[in-house]
């Protein structure tokens, strides 16, 4: 009981003890808001979170939902293309060390520099951040994929062999579910860079969503509902998260 | 010529100073509707040799031909016994019998397919753990289900790779017993091929014993005994089981011919050890425990 009490109270004091911080920041510094300012400023906004007022000026979390809608859309366009790369590598040795190279060195590219890249692709902003979304998040997919084919035990091959499953059915029974945890992981890992790179693409593109309102109201010169924004991109990417650690948690009892 | 013929296989294995012969110029034949146990030590190389005659992987030299066709890859008659029971962790004791049936039986309709698999796992007492998955199964009921699998299948050839080798003793012998049972049970003529390292198993399940003899120890590069690289392995003068089924291991112990074939094979493999007498690896008695790393479970 004492412990259950403990679980509760020690976060809430960790985040009494940031707001503090905050508080004490904002008395130093003239721009900052304060906490209590940014309430003020903010309330209308969570209070009520999915009244529309303008293209930008809109409940939290009807721009949160366009900024999840958004990442849905790259996320699944990357998996999309990650997974059956991942199971490529994974099988084929030849293959891995033909992109290996290729793959370390398009991995580290931040959204930043894909961005404009899109841009000249497909010319709209929109297709544009679904391109950087989808590049910068596929990796983790990919390489925890190839890793998970390539750690399929020797056992589950010779089951294979021995029962002589065609090419397919070896493939549905035996790969996918093998290496379905790795996968999950994947994903995971994936939806996480995707939602950092939405913030950054909205900002760059000016799209309505959690970065665009962010770069917008820098522009207008609040800054409390740049706090506002921030705290919502990191809320909304914990419970990302979580729901996906509980997917894959459910996955790893397999 | 023999049902299975086995001609001149050897096998190398790449190690750390380059390649590791494990088996060289082993032939052997088997008749049909034959069972035959190759006992050996751990680390003699049956199970190589079992893999080999199985078809799952390819000798360096020689050959292994069954009913008169030369082996290449597993058969279709074929079906293989692992000792890590090898069940698909994410299928349930049916779907992994299942996949078995549909992989080798295609001509069979979906319901005949999931009526062969259900019979055979209640022939070996699974009636009631059809669903079940493999975690919530204990080893010896693993096992049923990896022996359910291959009989699923009704194969010709049957490749036993120390089926019971993870079992506790007394584990290990009900499923012996049961093992005879479906042998001598089917009406159909089944050759089987039997890896273990336990003499009293061989004896009560086979009509020959073959032992596997253990290279004597290689020399290392200074000239001194180096007690873990052996010379390739090669097999001993077959001895025949000519006892009446079904056979009880109460009623092994005091047959004579039993003891026979006991002492025979006990030599065969202790001679090849030299001056020292094996402990751990050889057990001529199945109620002891058998001492050997449990294969790790599958995930």
């Amino acid at each position: 009981m004492t412990k259950r009490i403990f679980n509760l109270a020690l976060p809430l004091c960790g985040i009494a003890l940031a707001i503090l911080a905050w508080w004490i920041a904002s008395r130093a510094v003239a721009d900052l808001p304060s906490p209590v300012r940014t309430w003020e400023e903010s309330k209308l906004y969570i209070l009520e979170p999915l009244s529309k007022r303008g293209e930008t000026d809109q409940g939290i979390l009807l721009l949160a939902f366009y900024s999840l809608m958004r990442v849905a859309r790259g996320f699944l366009l990357g998996i999309a293309m990650a997974t059956p790369i991942g199971f490529l590598l994974g099988v084929s040795p030849t293959l891995t060390r033909m992109f290996d190279p290729i793959m370390q060195v398009l991995r580290p590219i931040s959204p930043l520099a894909w961005l404009p890249l899109g841009l000249i692709l497909f010319q709209k902003s929109e297709p544009a951040a679904l391109f950087a979304i989808a590049v910068c998040s596929m990796w983790p997919t990919v390489i925890n994929t190839m890793m998970g084919v390539r750690a399929i035990p020797q056992d589950y091959w010779n089951v294979a062999k021995v029962l002589r499953l065609s090419r397919f059915t070896t493939f549905t029974k035996i790969i996918v579910p093998a290496t379905l945890p790795y996968m999950f992981t994947g994903y995971r890992l994936s939806l996480g860079i995707a939602w950092l790179v939405i913030v950054a693409s909205e900002m760059l593109t000016g799209t309505p969503g959690v970065g665009g309102f962010l770069w917008q109201e820098y522009n207008s010169l609040v800054y409390a509902h740049i706090l506002l924004a921030i705290i919502t991109i990191g809320v909304v990417g914990f419970l990302l998260d979580r729901l996906m650690g509980m997917a894959e948690a459910k996955l790893r009892t397999v | 010529m023999a049902f299975i013929e086995v001609q001149g296989l050897s096998k190398s294995f790449p190690s750390a100073g380059g390649t590791r012969r494990i088996l060289r110029d082993v032939s052997l034949s088997i008749e049909r509707g034959e069972f035959v146990s190759i006992v050996g030590a751990m680390g003699s190389g049956k199970s190589t040799l079992l893999s080999l005659l199985s078809g799952l992987t390819q000798p360096d030299e020689g050959s292994v031909s069954v009913g008169g066709v030369l082996t290449r890859g597993v058969r279709s008659d074929a079906a293989v016994v692992f000792q890590n029971y090898s069940l698909l962790p994410w299928f349930t004791a049916f779907e992994n019998v299942r996949l078995a049936v549909e992989a080798a039986c295609p001509e069979l309709s979906k319901s005949e397919q999931r009526a062969r698999a259900t019979q055979t796992l209640e022939r070996v007492g699974l009636g009631n753990a059809l669903n079940k998955r493999p975690r919530q199964l204990s080893g010896g009921m693993r096992q049923r289900v990896a022996i359910a699998r291959a009989f699923a299948t009704r194969p010709d050839v049957l490749f036993l790779d120390e089926p019971f080798g993870a079992l506790d003793a007394l584990t290990r012998e009900t499923l012996q017993l049961e093992l005879a049972r479906l042998c001598r049970d089917d009406d159909r003529v089944v050759t089987t091929v039997m890896i273990t390292n336990s003499v009293e198993e061989a004896i009560l399940l086979s009509d020959r014993i073959v032992p596997m003899i253990p290279g004597p120890p290689l020399n290392d590069a200074r000239g001194a005994l180096s007690g873990l690289e052996r010379a390739p392995a090669m097999l001993g003068t077959p001895i025949a089981v000519d006892l009446p089924r079904p056979r009880s291991a109460a009623q092994l112990a005091h047959d004579e011919q039993a003891t026979h074939a006991r002492a025979h094979v006990v030599a065969a493999l202790t001679a090849a050890l030299g001056r020292k007498r094996p402990n751990g690896p050889l057990h001529p008695d199945t109620a002891s425990p058998v001492l050997r790393p449990v294969a790790e479970e599958p995930r």
